[in-house]
């Protein structure tokens, strides 16, 4: 079987492995892995030199594959009919870390100094990055396309951001590991 | 457990981690003997099992290369 056949039926199971994320099927399913596909054999044809014998072939090659198809579901987000966000959706994140409202006497407080570090401790692309990730819920690799970043790039941004929050936190009488009430 | 404890993990991070470029780097050496051993995996790339533990994406090509390797009609 030739390879760019193995790489699309590679693509094509994993369009629909992650196809519930997606929200879309049929034709545009079968595009998005005909072009990731594609685009991995590309990347394969011009990194072959690299590849040293230390795994199969095919788990190597695959590896594209997959890459590709992240990157452009990643892409694919900004398709979708956005719903106007508010610049920070703040009140969404008790939500997102499954934060009881019954509770809220117990973590308001930590909301509030979570904030206040996210404003003072953190650099104008720390915070942008925290922003569009935690509180408005965009997926990282969709911010590495709108941004045009890389996934290792954003990471660390994020990686350094939640280090400077959890180290201001403490600071702020918030122990690592139990942030329900802060020592005084 | 502790009604903060999502928080707690999303903050924490671990020193070990590799970040995203040296994972990608070598997740198809981690796949192959994640596929068959999976703590052989994480203890012979211990910086890319403590990134794959943070990173969402990461962790979802992994799962996504370790389905395609191991789905017999490959």
């Amino acid at each position: 079987m030739r390879l760019h056949e193995l790489l699309l039926r590679v693509a094509r199971g994993e369009v629909r492995r992650r196809s519930g994320l997606l929200r879309v099927d049929g034709p545009e399913l079968d595009d998005l892995a005909h072009q990731a596909a594609a685009d991995a054999l590309l990347a394969i044809t011009s990194k072959i030199g690299q590849f040293r014998g230390e795994s199969r072939f095919s788990t190597w090659a695959y590896k594209f594959v997959i890459f590709e198809v992240s990157s452009k579901i990643g892409r694919h987000f900004w398709r979708r009919p956005q719903v106007p966000l508010e610049a920070e959706e703040w009140e969404r994140l008790p939500d997102r870390f499954g934060l009881d409202p019954a509770r809220e006497s117990e973590w308001r407080e930590l909301i509030t100094a979570l904030r206040r570090a996210v404003e003072t401790e953190l650099t104008e692309r720390q915070r942008q990055v925290f922003v569009e990730i935690v509180l408005n819920g965009v997926p990282l690799d969709a911010l590495v396309a709108r941004l045009g970043s890389n996934r290792n790039a954003i990471y660390k941004i994020m990686f350094d951001a939640r280090r400077k929050l959890r180290t201001a936190l403490a600071a702020n009488g918030y122990p690592h590991g139990n942030t329900s009430e802060p020592q005084r | 457990m502790n009604d903060m404890s999502a928080l707690d993990r999303f903050l924490h991070t671990d020193p070990e981690d590799v970040g995203c470029g040296q994972a990608m780097e070598v997740l198809h050496l981690y796949a192959e003997l994640a596929a068959t051993n999976a703590e052989a995996a994480a203890e012979r790339y211990r910086g890319v099992a403590a990134h794959l533990r943070a990173c969402g994406p990461c962790q979802e090509d992994l799962e996504g290369l370790l389905a395609a390797i191991t789905d017999p009609r490959q």
